[in-house]
Parts: C-alpha cells; structure tokens; sequence
C-alpha cells in the first residue's frame, strides 16, 4: 500500500458515524512498549535506532491486524503528508518532527496504527469511531500478545512495562475518547467539567492532544496515570467518567432548549447561513460552525444521514486535507478563502433545517 | 573555584542562586543568565517556582549530578534536562530519586496490570537452558555420566518445550 492510496481512503473517522457516535466521535488506546537492552530511541544513537525500527517493523508486519499495511520511515514522508496523518490521528506531531530512523505502520482500513521509534520504541495504537474502548482493548490487547512472540519488551515486575517517560510506567497505556460537548461550551459548563474530570484522575485536552485548542467543541477525555492500576480498571474508570460526561452534556442541551429554544435554534440557523455563504472562512471557525450544525442534527434539525457528512468535513477542513485536496501548498490567507469555497459547495445541496420537530417542552 | 556551579537547566555556567523555602523544605535553583530570564526568575512579580522546584526536587544532594547508568553512560543530569530515561536499566541506575517521584504521578508504585506472558517464559526457558548447560559441561569434566546423561535428557526436554508455539 502507498502513501497515495491511503490518503485517497476515507478514514476510519469519517465514516460509520452512526447515531451511537452522537457524543462521542472516536475512541483511541495506545499502548507503549519498548525492546530489552536497548536504549531508548531519545538516547539512543542512529545506527541503533535504524537497527531497532527494522527489528521493530519487520515485527509489526508479520501480525494479524497489519497484514495489509502502509509501513514507511518518516524521512520519506512529505509534509503535507504527515500533516494529513496528523490530522487523522494516525501519528504525532512528535514523530512528524522525529529524526532519522523513525517509522509507522499503518493497517489498510487505518485503524491501527503503529509508531516507530518515536519517545518509546513502539507506540501502538488503535483508533475506532463512536464509543468503543472494549472493542479498542481487545484489538490492541491481541495486537500486543501477538508482538511478544518476537519481541522481548523491556519489563519489570514491580514497574511493568518500561517507557522512555516515567509517566507512562506500568500499563504504558492511554486510552481516549473524543468528545463532542457543544452544549457544555455554550453554558459555559467545560471549566467545571474539567475540574472535575481532573480530580477523577482523567485529562482533558482539545481536538490534537496537548496544547491544541478545543475548536469545534471537541475534547479528548484520557486516563493521567498509568502505574497502580490494571487495564481493565483504568478503561473502567474512564468508561464511567465518559458516561457522567455524555449525561451531563445530554442534560445541557435540553436545559438550552428548555431555556430558550430560539437562542439556540438561532445559533445553529446562523451558523447554516455562513456555511452557505462565506468566503473566508479560517479552520477554528469552521469547526466551530460545523459543530452547531452537528448538534442541529442529534437535536433533530437535520436527519440523522448527515453526520457523517459533517465528521469527514471537519477533517477536510483540515489545513493538511485542505492543501492536499487542492493539490498544491497554499499560505493561511489563500486557506481561508479556498476552505470557504469548499463548504459553500458542500453546503449548497444540504437539507435546510427543520426546527418544527423539535421538543422545546419539559418532559 | 575549579569547578563552577552549572545551571540546573542548560550546561552553562550558573550566574543566579536561588533559594525558596517550600512547606518546610529548602530548594535551591542554579541558573544561567539565559534560563532565568527565560523562567522569569529575574522579575519575581511575574516568577512560579514550580516548574523549576519539580526539577530541582530531583536533585536533593549537591552531588546527585554524579549518577550514571552503567548501560548506556545516561547520568542524573540528563534526565533533569530531558524528564526521560536512557534505557531500561536507568530505572534501578537512579531508583532512589525515581521512587519518591512516582509517589505523586501514579495511582500506586506497583505495577498490576497486564504482564507479557510469552516474553517471559521464553526468557525463563533460556535461563534454564543456560544453566543446564553449564551443568552438563560441569558434569563431564568431573566424570560424573549419569549427572551428565540426566541433564543432557532435561535440556533436550527444555527445547522441546521451548520449540512449541506460545500460548495465544
């Protein structure tokens, strides 16, 4: 598989979005996981990090779930291109800046994907849209036995699994769910949510990990520690602090309605309009007006068919996807119009919204 | 002085001396021109320690610096600059400082969640192996056969056991 071909892919993101990916739109668990007796890539020096992404990818290759792949060293990659993988997901911003001798593979339906030598030998990770972490721990737990049949990985009994960074000891695992919360944004409910969250021992951040901001009204919800707990606990844990979170923004969305329904309906209404009509249009308000168009469809303005419409174009309005869809590389400004132009197509046949059905009443 | 006081965040030579007391405990900062201004430490309206006092935690004796991993040459003061580790054996090189630290960043200091089974018997196999060898070597050159013959017969058991699939 090329680089070419799975770009042209849809991703795993942009589609199967039914109605249990109302809230949330994707589950993510990484696993890391380093070989015995080596250093860590951050130390180690380029003949042994060569030697380590071979061993490394020849062992990925070889197991079930990466039959079919995209395995390619970073150093191959262009931009553009690690900005799109970016923007799925698919690898980090820090291996995109890594040095010579790191690598991902990367399974055919882009489900799975694993980094090379980025802080740890191998991070792997399975990303699954809608609300998945069971299903997502099953895959990467397989994922991972079936690497031990030929890979030592460097382990402690008292430490666990041993990384690169002390904060990711013992399971090496982080398990994420990103969540759409508008009407939480809306009530200014997030910092409380947020506080809350943190105490319960889980981290919030916006749509692209640490330090990105939470346009769209998308947040990444994940576990902070990992050492003292089994995997089975931390994903329990999550799991129940995800559904507290899903109830709380259900709740804020009907008390908007119940408080004043034209407010709202006026937001989604406008935010239709500009799609329809804007010629400038920069990534953060983008995303903040297809996710009101969003929550217009689970309050029942549009029908249910189009959020997957509205998922694959809060990638598209992606600079990298953006970029490449226009083939060719383009400054911030010239962004602006063409992700503008982009959206009033998109937006020119859309089902106009239909307020009429919608219970405004207290049940 | 023959050896000048470096700064706690970079290699250079340390111009600001710092010293805060934290609930009860002295912490003491070297500096650079260059690190503090950039830390903010020169307007102390504007200055948190926190950042600095994490790092500088990691260091409770002046002469931690000198901690080295015999494995890979990562010393104490690479991991202060960089909050990672060299390689696996950095974790028993500088456990002393490590320990206190996990304390505060995890939900306990035990590890209980999955362990890699296949990895483990496969390292335990070879272990044996190894021994067994050295026994059988042993037991040859002082003469005594039957020793001899039951171990040979063992490590034939051992890789066979070895050469079975690992349990899925």
């Amino acid at each position: 598989m090329t680089i070419a071909s799975l770009i042209a892919t849809p991703s795993e993101l942009t589609d199967a979005a039914s109605n249990k990916t109302a809230i949330v739109l994707m589950t993510r668990i990484r696993l890391a996981r380093n070989l015995a007796g080596r250093p860590f890539p951050g130390w180690a020096t380029p003949a042994q990090r060569a030697k380590i992404a071979e061993t490394c990818s020849a062992a990925v290759a070889a197991t079930v779930p990466l039959k079919r792949n995209l395995s390619v060293s970073v150093s191959e990659l262009g931009e553009l291109e690690k900005q799109i993988l970016v923007e799925r997901h698919l690898i980090s911003r820090e291996l995109s800046g890594s040095k010579q001798g790191s690598a991902v593979i990367i399974s055919k339906d882009q489900t799975v994907s694993v980094m090379v030598n980025e802080e740890d030998h191998l991070r792997i990770q399975v990303l699954r849209a809608g609300f998945q972490l069971k299903k997502s721990w099953n895959i990467i737990n397989g994922l991972d036995t079936s690497l031990e049949a030929s890979l030592d990985f460097a382990f402690s009994p008292t430490l666990g699994y041993l990384t690169a960074c002390p904060t990711n000891l013992g399971t090496g695992m982080r398990a994420s769910a990103m969540m759409h919360l508008p009407a939480l944004v809306i009530a200014s409910q997030m910092e409380k949510v947020v506080r809350a969250v943190n105490q319960l021992g889980m981290v919030v951040r916006g749509l692209f990990g640490e330090g990105s901001d939470a346009s769209g009204s998308i947040f990444q919800i994940s576990n902070q520690t990992t050492l003292g707990e089994s995997e089975e606990a931390i994903l329990k844990r999550l799991t129940s602090v995800l559904q507290s979170i899903i109830e709380h923004e259900l709740n804020a969305r009907e008390k908007l309605l119940e408080a004043d329904a034209g407010k709202l309906f006026d937001k989604v209404g406008r935010a239709f309009g500009i799609l329809q009509n804007s010629h400038l249009l920069n990534s953060s308000e983008a995303m903040n007006l297809l996710s009101l168009i969003r929550l217009g469809i689970d309050l029942g303005a549009f029908p249910d068919a189009n959020r997957s419409t509205i998922d694959r174009l809060f990638i598209e309005a992606q600079p990298g996807h953006l970029q490449h869809a226009q083939k060719g590389e383009f400054d911030p400004g010239q962004r602006d119009l063409l992700r503008a132009a982009h959206l009033r197509s998109e937006f020119a046949n859309f089902v106009h919204p239909d307020f009429s059905p919608i219970n405004c009443e207290k049940n | 002085m023959a050896n000048p006081l470096k700064c706690d965040l970079c290699d250079k030579p340390a111009t600001v001396h710092l010293t805060q007391i934290v609930s009860s405990k002295v912490h003491k900062v070297d500096l650079c021109e260059a690190c503090a201004q950039a830390k903010g430490v020169t307007d102390p309206s504007g200055f948190s320690l926190s950042d600095l006092l994490l790092k500088a935690s990691l260091n409770p004796e002046p002469s931690g610096g000198a901690l080295r991993c015999e494995s890979c040459g990562y010393t104490q003061l690479d991991f202060k600059k960089h909050g990672r580790f060299g390689c696996a054996a950095c974790y028993d090189t500088f456990k002393g400082m490590l320990d206190p630290m996990l304390d505060g960043m995890h939900k306990g200091i035990t590890h209980s969640g999955k362990v890699p089974q296949t990895a483990l018997a496969r390292k335990f196999l070879h272990e044996k192996l190894t021994k067994l060898e050295l026994d059988l070597t042993d037991a040859i050159k002082s003469e005594r056969f039957e020793e001899a013959a039951r171990t040979r017969d063992e490590i034939s058991q051992v890789k066979q056991a070895a050469n079975q699939p690992p349990p899925r």
